[in-house]
């Protein structure tokens, strides 16, 4: 169940350093609601909340992208409805809901 | 009507548009990203209250510039944004925009498809926290966001220090610049890297600009590994004079320079040839970029020369593909562009003979170290499956028993080190262990998108 939204700002990756203007957004990862500015890509939505995007498919260790350019696919995610796409090309929308973990993204779907 | 493609909406890709506009044509330009403008000049999203000018510095002119070419031909070609060329096959280009396949057919194509950086793996490099040199910029001209709050730009890249720079600006904490370049190795390429004083004084200030920052530069250092559990903590390194330091960190942007996006000249038929100064397989073309049948290359996807030399070699390519149409072209503005691209090119050649791509840290390598990032392979499963009886000397063959460039980013990033790593085993010349071939789709794509790929 989502909780209440939060910004895990001390916990994550990345650090916003230009203010972005924009309707606020709010999608949930792995089951937790964060909020984010329109015009963010789910990769900094990930990182501004957190440290990994993904959970290696092979013994599952935390990647978080690499180029950030889509290039080297190393931040593809499973979105609630099975789809998968690459973080840090895709925008955010409202209401989206984004899994860093395949196995928990099935059995939630 | 002939259809005249561009693929790439960077400074080449744009001003080639322009010079077959100026003709007369009304190219289809595709480009991956929605804002054209190419990674260099990138254009943040309007919402972001970014200060482009200060962070361009002294290119804010040329940014401004591109910009409004590429405003001023909007009307007159055919734009495709957000658009991946992921295969090319009988003069027919695959595309998929927002999941969705497409194919454009083509009488003439010019490929303008860039750089990525390069890269050498390293203890530690997959965990969470460590982004390439291009990427940390990407994502502050992108998503005004900083790779982490504590960070350390490592590796050897005339990037480094500009990136380094731009940071610093957007305030961040550097923790360190660590330059795995040797000063000596600089000196040495002094003399390509006069063809561009002006570039070459840039660098210089940027270095001198970091110094007054308090910001920490260390030469000729070696890495040993990015350490951490679930994400970066610190980076173990050499120093130039063979100390062994720690510096602790939460973020590493880390690369080696740039290296060209080759994948669609291949598949459009393009040769390839070694280069031994920049120790890649390079597309064979002229001085105009012809290289092939109605092929033309222009720009960092052909070889590295920086945003300049992508705008001449976009214009040369555009004035060669009119010149094999029987179209009108002037020919007396073509010497001075192949001048300036070639000056360009060598001074390109001169800093890759000065940042150095660490060869020998390739044959260092620990056994554990994961050498392909989507597969997980590492050097020592590439090493294994060389010293086997009768093991394969050559990259494919290493490729299909190990996996090792297998994965979806296509042996982009580990592409030139599975090369050292084949050649230092095998005791053979770099260009024997041969060159990855290429395969659509060139970035992985939805099922139901390729199945346009059938006839
Ligand atoms: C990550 C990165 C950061 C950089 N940062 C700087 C910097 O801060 N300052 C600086 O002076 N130089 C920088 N450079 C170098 C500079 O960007 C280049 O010299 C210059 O942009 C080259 O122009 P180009 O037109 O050849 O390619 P680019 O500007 O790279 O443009 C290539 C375009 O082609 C598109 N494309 C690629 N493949 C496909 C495909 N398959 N289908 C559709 N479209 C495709 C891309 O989306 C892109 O828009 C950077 C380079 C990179 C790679
Ligand atoms: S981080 Fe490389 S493709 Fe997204």
């Amino acid at each position: 169940m989502p909780n209440e939204p939060k910004q895990k700002v001390h916990q994550g990756q990345f650090v916003r350093a230009v203010s972005r203007q924009g309707a606020t957004l709010r999608l949930t990862i792995d089951g937790e609601m964060v909020e984010a500015v329109e015009g963010d890509s789910l990769l900094a939505v990930l990182l501004l909340n957190g440290r990994a995007v993904r959970h290696l498919e092979f013994g599952g260790a935390p990647r978080a992208g690499f180029c950030l350019m889509g290039a080297c696919q190393d931040c593809w995610i499973a979105l609630g409805d099975g789809e998968r796409v690459r973080a840090c090309t895709t925008p955010a929308a409202h209401g989206m809901v984004i899994w860093t973990d395949l196995q928990k993204a099935q059995a939630h779907a | 009507m002939r259809n005249v493609v561009i693929v790439g909406g960077g400074p080449a890709g744009i001003r080639a548009a322009s010079v077959l506009v100026g003709a007369g044509l009304k190219p289809i330009l595709v480009n991956e990203t929605r804002q054209a403008g190419g990674q260099g000049y990138r254009a943040p999203a309007k919402s972001l209250a970014l200060d482009i000018k200060s962070l361009m510095g002294s290119e804010a002119g040329k940014y401004q510039r591109l910009h409004s070419l590429f405003a001023s031909l909007q009307e007159q070609i055919d734009y495709r944004p957000g658009t991946l060329v992921w295969g090319v096959h009988d003069k027919v280009l695959h595309t998929s925009c927002d999941g969705v396949a497409g194919t454009i057919p083509y009488d003439a194509l010019i490929l303008a498809t860039g750089a990525t950086d390069r890269t050498m793996p390293l203890p530690g490099w997959t965990l969470p926290g460590v982004f390439t040199l291009g990427g940390a910029q990407v994502i502050l001209k992108d998503q005004g966001c900083l790779i982490g709050s504590r960070i350390v730009f490592l590796g050897s890249s005339p990037l480094l220090f500009l990136a380094a720079l731009q940071y610093h600006k957007s305030g961040a904490s550097i923790a360190a610049v660590v330059d795995t370049t040797p000063l000596s190795a600089k000196r040495a390429a002094l003399r390509d890297l006069a063809a561009s004083p002006r570039t070459l004084a840039r660098g210089v200030m940027y270095r001198a600009a970091l110094h007054m920052a308090g910001i920490a530069v260390i030469d000729g250092a070696t890495p040993r590994g990015i350490d951490g559990k679930t994400h970066v903590e610190g980076v173990r390194i050499t120093d130039g004079r063979g100390r062994e330091r720690r510096i602790s960190c939460n973020a590493v942007a880390y690369g080696y320079g740039l290296k060209p996006e080759t994948q669609l000249a291949e598949l459009a038929g393009a040769r390839f040839q070694f280069d031994p100064d920049f120790r890649l397989w390079l597309p064979e073309m002229d001085a105009d970029g012809r290289a092939g049948d109605n092929l033309y290359l222009a720009g960092d996807g052909s070889r590295i020369g920086g945003a300049d030399a992508a705008e001449a070699s976009g214009a040369l390519a555009a004035h060669a593909l009119l010149a094999d149409m029987g179209l009108p072209h002037p020919a007396s503005e073509l010497e001075p562009l192949r001048r300036e691209v070639e000056r360009l090119r060598r001074f390109q050649r001169g800093l890759a003979k000065a940042f150095a791509w660490p060869v020998a840290q390739a044959a260092a390598l620990p056994d554990e170290t994961i050498a392909c990032r989507c597969e997980a392979v590492t050097v020592g499963e590439i090493r294994a499956a060389l010293h086997a009886p009768l093991g394969p000397r050559e990259v494919n063959r290493v490729k299909a028993i190990t996996r090792c460039g297998m994965g979806r980013c296509q042996g982009r990033f580990c592409g030139p080190a599975l090369q050292e790593i084949v050649a230092e085993a095998c005791g053979t010349p770099i260009a024997d262990a041969g060159r990855l071939r290429m395969q659509a789709p060139v970035k992985p794509i939805p099922l139901h998108a390729a199945a346009e790929m059938e006839p």
